[in-house]
Parts: structure tokens; C-alpha cells; sequence
């Protein structure tokens, strides 16, 4: 009998029996994709809105009222500073999902009678495509351009895809897969040329990358809190008021808040945090990202100079610097988790999804399913050390190795057989 | 995912990991993947032709957790067993001992179908060298 990788104990090395370096608490959360902690600052800024200071922002005829409509103007002013917009442009919503619902529903009904076409891409979030998809049951057109390799869509495909029916053009600024950022200006000044509203949903790049509304001739763009060290279930949504105005058709009616856009009492201390952090965020933002992108390059520095076939997915160039999405060939992603359980992160892999489908995102990047079945996406933020980077890295690269001594796929790769070439029973 | 006390302890601790000689006349070799996620299991077993015995099992497995864990687990069943004995081991079987949610019900179907592949291999190559052991086994 011939045995290889057997060995009595493979697992001598896994989480439970690993010594953790002083000054590092597990588990260690690099998820911020997903959603950030709060700051603690935002949450001092919130506190005073739940009890001492809880009226409600539309009493106009007595202090506490006065007091909440105070945060919520002083929130609105902070976000507009952030984006170079006026607070008169800023929406409260309760989020982005909500924030892509209203401004696609929302410029589709109100300029309907001028066309029914939508421009979006197939590497949006799921509010923005489940949005159009819903509009495509009533009557609207909606075009989802390819991306290239590198996650970006193509200005010319683009150009070409406007045509006089064209209302809307819908393009994320940062992807929350693989954080790569669009060209926004080069959209924006492209839709502004041939009359067309640029919405953008913004939620994972404000705060991180430098978004100018009209630097990028952004038209109406979306914003949520917990994306941004703020709180969740508060949101925003920014809505251009000259050259051109933009209109809406609210999706709540009611009793007129929000200029009517958005009926509903607001959420004041969510929104004193949401303002709160977008303050933070201006002021923080330049060394932050340059924080961000040195952690990040030594996480990848860390992982790629250790493993072989190890693919970066998207564009390293055009990308947020808290964002590394990689793919460890032979690993699937679900099991990969499970071996750093000590680390939040999450992954691109089928068994990681309900519907057993591998990341569209990372399909539409033309990456096959085996690697979008072994992806992996970081997502570092505020509260990250190096430390941790350090931690991730050896833990990453650790469970890689194990699992590839586990793996057919690997051991068939060495043996030189052509994956691509096998046909599975079963 | 969170899985039972025993599918961690798979994955830990995976039994039998690693591959015997594909070209052994004893051993069956079975390669199955998959269609509802891209997992490919490789279960191989070394069955003693005078007995009908399978005194070894060894697997390699591309998969979640539930699968890998399915896999480990059927080459421990497997072992003592006859291949025919084996041959009755049901993924509903796996399920139970596992926990497994409903969504990793298709892991332990895997796990099944890479016992029956490598049975049907080792048969396969039992016809082809020694008819007889073939014939005494049925
Ligand atoms: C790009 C993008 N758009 C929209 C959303 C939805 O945001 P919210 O959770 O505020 O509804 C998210 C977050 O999941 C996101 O990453
Ligand atoms: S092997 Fe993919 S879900 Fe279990």
C-alpha cells in the first residue's frame, strides 16, 4: 500500500492549540464590508437624542423639537460638507436599500414620460438590481452592462448604450465584494453631456475615497451610517437641487417630511450619528486611507509572498484601500472560514450561499466558479492593527496549507492533471 | 454556518486523509463532484479479495465543511465493513450522525455516491484481473 499526505495528526497546528500574540483580542472582525463597529464618538454624539433630548424634529412650537431639528440639521450640513453638496440636497432614509429604492423608483416614475430606459451594471448590490428588475415589470428597459476583468465597466460601452430613451444611469462608486471603484467622474460628466440622471450608490466609497457631487457630476447618490463607523437604519440620500434639478416620486407618503420626499418622523439620534460620522470621516479621511491601504498591502504582501496560485479579484489599482478580495486555488471558501473561525471575514463560495450559487460579482469578472468557490474578501477597517494583519496573515496562509494536503483538486494539479478536462461521476 | 460539535471535530481532526496507488488491483478509486456547488470528494478503499473486506479507506476532499466532514466519516464507516455491507450506507445516515442542516443534505449525498464510485471501480477492476474473486464475491 502506498500512502502519501497521511499523516497521524494533520491538524497539530489549528486555532484551538495556536498561541495568540499579546495585544490581540479573538475573534478579530475584518468584515467591514459587511458593516463597520460604531466609533465611539458617534455614539457619545447619538446618546443625548434617546433621553434628554427626544422630541420629535417637525415640533416646531416648543424646545424639544428645536432640539432634535438642531441635530438633524447640523447631520444634514456635516454629510453635504462631506460630498461637497448643500444640506438642502440631503434625504433621510433609513438606509441604502432604501436610498436605491427611492432614487431609481423614484426618477423612473418621475420622468417617465421623457423615456423607460435604465442603465445599471451587473456588479451592483442587489438594491439597485432587484430594484430595476422590478421595474422591468412595469415597462421600463433596463440595460446591466458587462464589467471587464478588472470589475470596471467600459466608458464606450456605455456610450453606446445611452440612447434617447435613456432616463437613468445607475453605477456603483465602490464595489462591497472587490472594493473597486468605478470611474464616477468619467460616468458623471458623460451622463451630463447626453442629459441624463447619474445615481450612484456611494454607501461603501463615502467616507473612505474623496466623492465630490459635482466634481463627478454625481446627480443623486446613496448613503447609509453603519458602513462608516455610524449606526444602522439610518441613511441618506443625496438629491441634486441645480443644473440640473433632479425631482422625485417618494416611495412613502405621508406627512410630508423631508420635502416631501420622505414622509415619516425621523430618526434623530441615528441621524445625529450618521452627520457624527461623516464629520469624523472628513476630517480623518486622508490619513485613514493611507493607514488602511499600508495594512492592506501587508496583509497581501503577508499571504501572496507565502502561497503559490493565489488570484487577487478586480482591479488592485482602482480599488478602496480597506479592500482585498482573494482566491486560494484548490480551498473552497466555506472551509477556509471555518479554519480561521477565529477571524471574520466571508467568502465568495457557493456553500457559503443559500442559493448554492458562487458570487455573481465575481462571475461577471469572468473568474470561473472554482475560484469565485475559493474567494475570500477582507475587509479592514478603523479599528484594525497591525498586529492583526500579522495575526490574519499566518492564519490564513496556515489553513490554506492544510486544506490544500486535503484537497483532490491540489493533489491532481501536482500531478499535472488538466482540471478543466475531468469528468466527474456522481 | 454553524455546525454540530461532530462536524468540527471532522474537520479538526479529519480520519483517513490522503491516497493510496489508483493502479493497486485492491484498491477502488472513486472521484465524484458535486452539481449543486462545484465539490469534488475523492474516497479510495483497499478491499482484501479473499475476504470482500475493506481494510483500508482513505479520502481527499474539495468542499465546505458538512463535506469534508461527510467524507472523513464514511471512510471510518466503511473500514471492517464488506464492500456490499458498504454498499447500504445511506446519506441519510451521515445526516443524522452529522447534525447537518437541510442546505448540506447534498455533502452527504456526495459522500455517498464517492463510496458506490469507488466500490464500482475496485469491481470494475476485480472483473477485469480476477474474474474469479469477482464471481465468489456475488
Ligand atoms: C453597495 C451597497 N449598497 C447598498 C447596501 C445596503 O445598505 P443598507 O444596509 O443600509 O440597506 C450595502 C450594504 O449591504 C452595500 O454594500
Ligand atoms: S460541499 Fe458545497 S455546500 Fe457542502
Amino acid at each position: 500500500m502506498s500512502t502519501n499526505g497521511n499523516k497521524a495528526n494533520p491538524t497539530s497546528h489549528h486555532a484551538q492549540q495556536r498561541a495568540v500574540p499579546s495585544g490581540i483580542k479573538l475573534p478579530i472582525y475584518m468584515d467591514n464590508h459587511a458593516t463597520t463597529p460604531m466609533d465611539p464618538r458617534v455614539l457619545e454624539e447619538m446618546l443625548p437624542y434617546f433621553m434628554e433630548k427626544f422630541g420629535n424634529a417637525a415640533s416646531r412650537n416648543h424646545p424639544f423639537g428645536w432640539a432634535a431639528e438642531e441635530a438633524v440639521e447640523l447631520s444634514r450640513e456635516r454629510i453635504a460638507k462631506l460630498i461637497g453638496a448643500t444640506s438642502k440636497e440631503i434625504i433621510f432614509t433609513s438606509g441604502a436599500t432604501e436610498s436605491d429604492n427611492l432614487a431609481i423608483k423614484g426618477v423612473a416614475e418621475m420622468y417617465r414620460e421623457k423615456g423607460n430606459h435604465i442603465i445599471t451594471a451587473v456588479t451592483e448590490h442587489k438594491a439597485v438590481l432587484d430594484t430595476c428588475k422590478h421595474l422591468e415589470k412595469f415597462g421600463f428597459r433596463v440595460t446591466y452592462l458587462p464589467v471587464q476583468k478588472d470589475g470596471l465597466v467600459d466608458l464606450d460601452d456605455l456610450k453606446r448604450t445611452i440612447d434617447d430613451k435613456t432616463i437613468l444611469v445607475t453605477i456603483m462608486a465602490a464595489n462591497n465584494e472587490i472594493g473597486v471603484l468605478q470611474p464616477i467622474a468619467e460616468i458623471g460628466k458623460l451622463c451630463r453631456e447626453r442629459g441624463v440622471i447619474f445615481h450612484t450608490d456611494a454607501v461603501q466609497a463615502i467616507g473612505k475615497v474623496p466623492v465630490d457631487v459635482n466634481k463627478m457630476n454625481i446627480d443623486v447618490a446613496s448613503i447609509t451610517g453603519h458602513k462608516l463607523y455610524g449606526p444602522k437604519g439610518a441613511g441618506a440620500l443625496y438629491v441634486r437641487r441645480k443644473n440640473p434639478r433632479v425631482q422625485l416620486v417618494p416611495l412613502i407618503d405621508g406627512g410630508g417630511h423631508e420635502r416631501g420626499m420622505r414622509s415619516g418622523t425621523l430618526n434623530v439620534p441615528g441621524i445625529a450619528g450618521l452627520g457624527k460620522a461623516c464629520a469624523i470621516a472628513q476630517e480623518e479621511m486622508p490619513q485613514e486611507s493611507y493607514k488602511m491601504a499600508g495594512l492592506r498591502n501587508r496583509l497581501k504582501d503577508s499571504i501572496m509572498s507565502r502561497l503559490d496560485e493565489v488570484y487577487i479579484n478586480g482591479s488592485m489599482e482602482h480599488r478602496l484601500p480597506g479592500n482585498l478580495n482573494i482566491s486560494f486555488a484548490y480551498v473552497e471558501g466555506e472551509s477556509l472560514l471555518m479554519g480561521i473561525n477565529d477571524i471574520a471575514v466571508s467568502s465568495g463560495s457557493a456553500c457559503t450561499s443559500a442559493t448554492l450559487e458562487p458570487s455573481y460579482v465575481l462571475k461577471a469578472l469572468g473568474t470561473g466558479d472554482d475560484l469565485a468557490h475559493s474567494s475570500i474578501r477582507f475587509g479592514i477597517g478603523r479599528f484594525n492593527t497591525e498586529a492583526e494583519i500579522d495575526y490574519v496573515g499566518d492564519r490564513v496562509v496556515e489553513t490554506v496549507l492544510r486544506l490544500r494536503e486535503l484537497s483532490p483538486l491540489y493533489e491532481m494539479a501536482k500531478e499535472g492533471v488538466d482540471l478543466k478536462s475531468v469528468k466527474w461521476a456522481g | 454556518m454553524s455546525y454540530s460539535d461532530k462536524v468540527i471535530d471532522h474537520y479538526n481532526n479529519p480520519r483517513n486523509v490522503g491516497s493510496m496507488d489508483k493502479k493497486d488491483a485492491d484498491v477502488g478509486t472513486g472521484l465524484v463532484g458535486a452539481p449543486e456547488c462545484g465539490d469534488v470528494m475523492k474516497l479510495q478503499i483497499k478491499v482484501n479479495p479473499q475476504t470482500n473486506i475493506i481494510e483500508d479507506a482513505k479520502f481527499k476532499t474539495f468542499g465546505c465543511g458538512s463535506a469534508i466532514a461527510s467524507s472523513s466519516l464514511a471512510t471510518e464507516w466503511v473500514k471492517g465493513k464488506t464492500v456490499d455491507q458498504a454498499l447500504e450506507i445511506k446519506n441519510t445516515e451521515i445526516v443524522k450522525e452529522l447534525a447537518l442542516p437541510p442546505v448540506k443534505i447534498h455533502c452527504s449525498v456526495l459522500a455517498e455516491d464517492a463510496i458506490r464510485a469507488a466500490i464500482g471501480d475496485w469491481k470494475k477492476k476485480q472483473e477485469a484481473t480476477k474474474p474469479a474473486a469477482v464471481q465468489a464475491a456475488q
